[in-house]
C-alpha cells in the first residue's frame, strides 16, 4: 500500500481494496519502525488518526466519500493543530498544545484526509538540512548519513520513504522545494497568497507560503485543490477563484516556451546535476516545448536581499515568544529582563537567535536604509527580472539546488555555506511566484530535483508541466531501498 | 571584523537575548559574515526604483465590518500559559 | 500676546492625545472592546500574540480616523500604511505594536481655540493615525509580582499629534478640551478620561524669548485630567527654567505626573532610548481611501462645535461666549435648541427667546448639573420641563426671581413648573390696583423714610421695593411695581 500515489490510493478505497483503517494502520507501522533511522515526526497523533479514519470508512460505506476522503498525510510542525502539540521544530513551543487548527489544517479535516503526525523541522522553518531541531536532525532515506534538507526535512523524508504519501510543507526561501530536491520527491510552493497563511507559524510574513510535499504533481494537484483559497482571516491572501487544478493536468505541452535561467547554470551547479538537468529539459523538448535562454540579471542578489529581509521580518514575528503567555519559560526569573532573555535565550537555539539578531541589526537606528530599504529595492529589480522573462516564455526551469544531498554536520558551523544551499530557490520567494521541484534523475545515487517557476497565479500550469514528464519518466516513483519493503 | 562584541552586546539585549561569554565571538563571527555578505547590496543599482514590501505589487488591505464575533475563552486559552492567577498572566513585577 | 512671559522664558508645548475609538470591535480583531469585562475575558487568539494568527483591519476604525481628520481640516492619505513599532514590555504581547510611521491616514490640520481673554489661536494638527492599544498591568495584591490583563489590547486609538504651537498651559488645555470636545461631537470617542478613552501626553520645553531653536522637551506621559494637565505642565516649566538658571541642562526624558505631590518625575525605566526599529507591518496591505470613501464619511459628519456656536451668533444673535458653552457639548446644545424651539412654540425663536433660553441653560441648569456631577443626558429637568418655565416668565406669570425658587423645586420635586406655581401659589401680581393698594399701605407705615426718600436720599428707593416685595410675598411683578412706586413716592 506503501507505494501507491494519492490517486491511486483514492481508487483502490472507493472499489473497496482496502479500508482507510486498514491503510491508515499499515502507515502508523512504517511511522513507527521509520523513527529510529529518519526520526521525520515529531508527534504521531496515532489515536485520532484512527478516529478519522473510522469516519471515513463510514463516509465510504454511506456513499458520501470526497475526492480526499480516507487519505492520509502529515503535517509540518509548523501548521497549528488544535489539541495537539506544536512545537515549530524549537524548545521553545515543546509544551505548546495548539488551542486552534491553522486554515490549511482545517480545510484538509474537512475534505476528510486522515493526519497521521507532525513531522520534523529545522527550528522555526529557519535552515536547510533540518540539523537546528530541538528534535534532533532529520536523515535522509537515500542515505542515513546524509541530510534531507530543510526547512520541510521530516515532511520531504516522510514521503520519500513512503511513510505517509503526502505531507504539507512551508517555503520561505526554498524550503519546500530543496528537501524535495534532495529527497527525490515533488514539492510545491504556490503563488504567495494562495494559500492562507492563518496557523501557520510566522517566519517571515512576505515570503511564507503553504504548500506540500508528494509522490507526483497529480497528487500535488488534488490535494492543493482543498488547500488553496481565500481565506478573510489572512489579510494577505489573495480573493482569486481557486482553479480545478486536476482538470488541466492533461492539457498538450505543444508550443511550451521554457526559459533557462542564466544565472543559475554557474559555477556553483556541480557537474553531474546539471547532467541530470540538462537530460531533463531535453524530455521536454521531445514533448514539444521550446527552450530559451532567459537572463534576469539581478538574480544573483537574491540571497543577500533574502538575508535581510528574512530575519528583520523574524526578529519581529518572534518577539511574542517571551515565557508569558505561552511556551518554554526559564525557571526563577529574577526580574522581568531576566525572563525576556532567559526564556528566549534558552528556548531559542543557535540559528534563531542568529537570524533574530542579524534582523535586529538590520532594523536597527542608522542602518533601517542602507539594509532594509536597499534590500527592498533590489526585491524590486529581482521582480521586474521575472516578469520581464514571463513576458517572453512561459515557464522557467532549472536546478533546485546545486548539489546532491550532504553530509550531516558537513555544513553546520558556516552559516553562508548553509545559506547557499538556496541560492536558486529564494528568487521565487522575492517574486512571490510559484515553484515547483520534481524528480529528474540521479548524480552520485542521489536524487536531483528539476525547478519550475512560473508566473503568479499558474500552479495549473506548472501541475501540467510536472505531470506532462512524470507520463514520461518514472523518477518520482522511485523510492530508497531500505523503505522499499511493506513492513520496516 | 564588520561588528565588534559592545555592538553583539547592544543587539542581544534589545533582542532580549541572553548570551554567555563565550557565546559573544561565536553570534560575532557569524554575524560580521552576514553583514559582509548582505554588504552585497551595496552594489546594487537601486536609484529611482520603489522599496517593494509585497511580492503582489497593487493590492490594498481589506476591511472588515465592525462586528464582535469572538466571545470570552479564556480557560482555554489560558491552560498553554506558564503563569496565571485570577485570570491574569504573572511576571516579575513591573516598575513603572 | 496671551502667554505671560515668564522672565524672559517663553514655554513651548505640544500635546499628543491617544483617543480611544469607539468601534464595536477591536482593530485588528473581532474581540468587544467594552469597558470593565473580567481580566483576559475579551482576548482572543489575535490579541494574545498567539503562533500564526494575523491582524485583519476594521473598517468603522478608518471611517472614525477619516471622520476626524475631515472635521479638523486635515488631508486624508489616499494611501497609508501600517508599521510595526517593536519593543519588549508586557502588555504588549506582539512584541510590537501595530501603529503607523512614514504614512498617516491623516496629516496637516488644525484646531482653532479661545483663550480666557477672547483672543483666538489656531493651533496646528500635524498628524493623526490609527494604531492598537496595549493591555495593561496590576500591581496590587501580588507582591513581588504584575498581573497583566490584555482586555483592552487591540483596541484602537487615533493619536493626534499637535504642532508645538502652544505657549501656556492655558493654551494647552484649551486645545485638549476642544479637541475633547470634537471627539464627543463626531461619536468617535466617548472622551471618558477616568476610564482611559482619552489620554495626553504633554511634551513641555522653554527657550528665551526671542530666541530661534526650540529648547530641549521633556515629555510628560499619561495625564488624565484637564485640571492636572494644567498643574502639570506648569510645575514642569517652573522646574527646567530651575534647572536652566542654575545652569544646568534640561535633560530629553520621560516624565510621570505624580498628582498627589504635584510634581513630574523621570520614569526610570524608560530612561534607556528605545530603538523602535519601525519598518511596515508585512502582514498587512496599505490602505487606500478614495474619494468615495471619504464622500461617504463627508456624508456622516455632524454639525461641528464651531459651525454650530457660529450658528448661535449668527442667527440666534446669542454672545460669543454664550455660544461656546452651549456648543461644548453636542448633547448641551441640542438640549438648548429644544428648549428655544418649544419656548418658540415650534417657530424661529425671537432674539429676546434665544437669549431666555440661553441664560437658563448656561446658567441655572449648567449649575446644577455641575451641582450635582451630571452630564446634560441625565439632567432632573428635561427640555420640555424647562421651556414650561421659561414660558411663565415669559407671559408674566412669574418673575425671573420668582422662577429661580421655581426651578429648585421643580429639581428635586420632579413636577412641571405650572403644578409648582399652582401649589404654591407663586403667581406674580400683576393687577396694578392691588400693587398699589401694597404700595399705599407701605408708605403709611414708614413715614420717617418717606420723607427722607422725598428730602432727597434716593437710596431708600431699594427700601421701599424691599417693604412691598415682602408685603406682597415677594410676587409683585418688578417691573410695575417700580413704575408704581416711583409715581406714588414722587407724591
Amino acid at each position: 500500500m506503501h507505494t501507491f500515489t494519492l490517486a491511486e490510493l483514492a481508487k483502490k478505497l472507493r472499489a473497496k481494496e482496502f479500508s482507510v483503517t486498514e491503510l491508515t494502520n499499515s502507515l502508523l507501522g512504517r511511522v513507527a519502525a521509520s523513527q529510529p533511522k529518519l526520526n521525520a515526526f515529531i508527534t504521531v497523533t496515532e489515536s485520532e488518526a484512527l478516529a478519522r479514519a473510522k469516519t471515513a470508512d463510514e463516509a465510504f460505506a454511506a456513499g458520501k466519500a470526497g475526492p480526499l476522503t480516507g487519505l492520509p498525510l502529515a503535517h509540518k510542525d509548523i501548521f497549528c493543530t488544535k489539541g495537539v502539540r506544536t512545537s515549530c521544530g524549537s524548545r521553545m513551543l515543546d509544551n505548546f498544545v495548539s488551542p486552534y487548527d491553522a486554515t490549511v489544517v482545517e480545510k484538509l479535516d474537512a475534505a476528510g484526509m486522515v493526519t497521521l503526525g507532525k513531522t520534523n523541522m529545522d527550528e522555526f522553518a529557519m535552515g536547510s538540512s533540518n540539523e537546528t531541531s530541538f528534535y534532533g536532525p532529520v536523515r535522509n532515506p537515500w542515505d542515513s548519513k546524509l541530510v534531507p534538507g530543510g526547512s520541510s526535512g521530516g515532511s520531504a523524508a516522510a514521503v520519500a520513504a513512503r511513510v505517509a504519501p503526502v505531507a504539507t510543507a512551508t517555503d520561505t526561501g526554498g524550503s519546500i522545494r530543496q528537501p524535495a530536491s534532495l529527497c527525490g520527491v515533488t514539492g510545491i510552493k504556490p503563488t504567495y497568497g494562495r494559500v492562507s497563511r492563518y496557523g501557520m507559524i510566522a517566519f517571515a510574513s512576505s515570503l511564507d507560503q503553504g504548500g506540500l510535499i508528494s509522490i507526483s504533481a497529480e497528487d500535488a494537484a488534488m490535494v492543493l485543490n482543498a488547500m488553496a483559497g481565500f481565506d478573510p482571516r489572512d489579510s494577505t491572501s489573495v480573493d482569486t477563484p481557486v482553479p480545478d487544478y486536476v482538470a488541466t493536468l492533461n492539457a498538450p505541452l505543444a508550443g511550451l516556451k521554457i526559459g533557462l535561467i542564466q544565472e543559475f547554470f554557474d559555477k556553483g551547479l556541480s557537474a553531474d546535476v546539471e547532467k541530470c538537468i540538462r537530460e531533463a529539459l531535453s524530455v521536454y523538448e521531445k514533448l514539444g516545448a521550446t527552450l530559451i535562454e532567459v537572463k534576469l540579471p539581478s538574480l544573483p542578489l537574491s540571497v543577500p536581499t533574502y538575508y535581510v529581509v528574512a530575519p528583520a521580518e523574524c526578529s519581529s514575528n518572534l518577539a511574542r515568544f517571551d515565557g508569558v503567555r505561552y511556551g518554554y519559560r526559564c525557571q526563577d526569573p529574577k526580574d522581568l529582563l531576566d525572563l525576556y532573555k532567559r526564556s528566549r535565550g534558552e528556548g531559542f537555539g543557535a540559528e534563531v537567535k542568529r537570524r533574530i539578531m542579524t534582523g535586529t541589526y538590520v532594523l536597527s537606528a542608522g542602518y533601517y536604509d542602507a539594509y532594509y530599504l536597499k534590500a527592498q529595492r533590489v526585491r524590486q529589480l529581482i521582480n521586474q527580472d521575472f516578469r520581464r522573462a514571463f513576458g517572453e516564455v512561459d515557464v522557467l526551469m532549472g536546478p533546485t539546488a546545486p548539489d546532491v544531498a550532504f553530509a550531516i554536520g558537513a555544513k553546520s558551523s558556516d552559516p553562508i555555506q548553509m545559506y547557499l544551499n538556496d541560492i536558486y530557490t529564494i528568487g521565487a520567494n522575492l517574486a512571490g511566484v510559484p515553484a515547483m521541484s520534481i524528480p529528474c534523475g540521479f548524480a552520485r545515487g542521489l536524487p536531483v530535483g528539476l525547478q519550475i517557476a512560473g508566473p503568479h497565479f499558474a500552479e495549473a500550469k506548472l501541475l501540467n508541466v510536472a505531470h506532462a514528464f512524470q507520463k514520461e519518466t518514472d523518477w518520482h516513483r522511485r523510492l530508497p531501498d531500505a523503505f522499499a519493503k511493506e513492513m520496516l | 571584523m564588520s561588528l565588534n562584541r559592545d555592538q553583539i552586546n547592544s543587539i542581544a539585549h534589545l533582542a532580549r537575548l541572553s548570551l554567555t561569554d563565550a557565546e559573544i565571538p561565536v553570534y560575532q563571527d557569524s554575524l560580521s559574515k552576514i553583514v559582509d555578505l548582505v554588504g552585497q547590496l551595496d552594489a546594487a543599482q537601486t536609484a529611482g526604483i520603489e522599496p517593494m514590501a509585497h511580492p503582489l505589487p497593487g493590492l490594498a488591505q481589506r476591511m472588515r465590518p465592525d462586528v464582535v464575533t469572538e466571545k470570552d475563552q479564556h480557560e482555554l486559552y489560558q491552560r498553554n500559559a506558564p503563569q496565571v492567577e485570577a485570570a491574569l498572566y504573572l511576571v516579575p513585577k513591573v516598575i513603572e | 500676546m496671551s502667554a505671560p512671559a515668564n522672565g524672559g522664558w517663553e514655554t513651548v508645548i505640544g500635546l499628543e492625545i491617544h483617543a480611544q475609538l469607539s468601534t464595536k470591535s477591536k482593530i485588528f480583531s473581532a474581540s468587544a472592546t467594552e469597558y470593565g469585562a473580567g481580566p483576559n475575558t475579551q482576548a482572543n487568539l489575535v490579541d494574545l500574540a498567539y503562533p500564526g494568527v494575523l491582524p485583519v483591519l476594521n473598517a468603522e476604525a478608518v471611517r472614525m480616523a477619516v471622520k476626524f481628520g475631515l472635521a479638523v481640516g486635515a488631508q486624508v492619505a489616499p494611501r497609508s500604511v501600517f508599521a510595526r513599532k517593536n519593543y519588549f514590555y508586557p502588555d504588549l504581547p506582539k512584541g510590537y505594536q501595530i501603529s503607523q510611521y512614514e504614512l498617516p491616514v491623516v496629516a496637516k490640520g488644525h484646531m482653532d481655540i479661545v483663550l480666557d481673554d477672547g483672543t483666538r489661536k489656531r493651533v496646528g494638527i500635524t498628524r493623526a493615525h490609527l494604531e492598537e492599544d496595549a493591555g495593561k498591568s496590576l500591581h496590587e495584591g501580588l507582591p513581588k509580582q504584575s498581573g497583566i490583563d490584555l482586555n483592552r489590547a487591540g483596541t484602537p486609538l487615533i493619536e493626534i499629534v499637535s504642532e508645538p504651537d502652544m505657549r501656556s498651559a492655558k493654551e494647552a488645555v484649551a486645545y485638549l478640551k476642544k479637541v475633547h470636545t470634537l471627539v464627543r461631537y463626531l461619536e468617535i470617542c466617548d472622551g471618558n478620561m477616568q476610564e482611559g478613552s482619552f489620554r495626553c501626553d504633554a511634551n513641555v520645553s522653554v527657550r528665551r524669548v526671542g530666541a530661534e531653536k526650540f529648547g530641549t522637551r521633556a515629555e510628560i506621559k499619561n495625564i488624565n485630567s484637564f485640571r492636572f494637565v494644567e498643574k502639570a505642565i506648569n510645575y514642569e516649566v517652573a522646574r527646567q527654567i530651575d534647572v536652566l538658571e542654575s545652569g544646568g541642562k534640561v535633560v530629553q526624558e520621560t516624565r510621570l505626573y505624580d498628582p498627589d505631590k504635584g510634581e513630574t518625575r523621570s520614569m526610570r525605566s524608560k530612561e534607556e532610548a528605545n530603538d523602535y526599529r519601525y519598518f511596515p507591518d508585512p502582514d498587512l496591505l496599505p490602505v487606500e481611501i478614495d474619494a468615495a470613501f471619504v464622500e461617504g464619511v463627508k456624508a456622516t459628519l455632524p454639525e461641528l462645535p464651531d459651525q454650530k456656536a457660529e450658528r448661535f451668533v449668527s442667527t440666534l444673535g446669542l454672545s460669543e461666549y454664550d455660544a461656546g458653552v452651549l456648543t461644548s457639548s453636542k448633547e448641551l446644545a441640542a438640549y438648548y435648541e429644544q428648549v428655544a424651539k418649544l419656548l418658540a412654540g415650534g417657530k424661529d425663536a425671537t432674539k429676546e427667546q434665544a437669549k431666555l433660553a440661553a441664560n437658563w441653560v448656561a446658567g441655572s441648569l449648567a449649575a446644577a448639573l455641575n451641582e450635582h456631577n451630571l452630564d446634560i443626558t441625565e439632567t432632573r429637568i428635561d427640555a420640555a420641563r424647562l421651556a414650561g418655565l421659561l414660558n411663565r416668565i415669559a407671559d408674566n406669570t412669574i418673575s425671573g426671581k420668582i422662577a429661580k425658587d421655581v426651578f429648585e423645586a421643580m429639581w428635586t420635586e420632579g413636577k412641571d413648573a405650572d403644578a409648582i406655581i399652582e401649589s404654591k401659589g407663586l403667581k406674580q401680581i400683576t393687577d396694578t390696583g392691588a400693587i398699589e393698594k401694597a404700595i399705599d399701605e407701605v408708605m403709611a407705615k414708614n413715614p420717617g423714610q418717606l420723607a427722607d426718600y422725598r428730602s432727597g436720599k434716593d437710596k431708600l428707593f431699594g427700601f421701599f421695593v424691599g417693604q412691598v416685595m415682602k408685603a406682597t410675598g415677594g410676587k409683585a411683578n418688578p417691573a410695575q411695581l417700580n413704575d408704581l412706586l416711583k409715581k406714588k413716592l414722587a407724591g
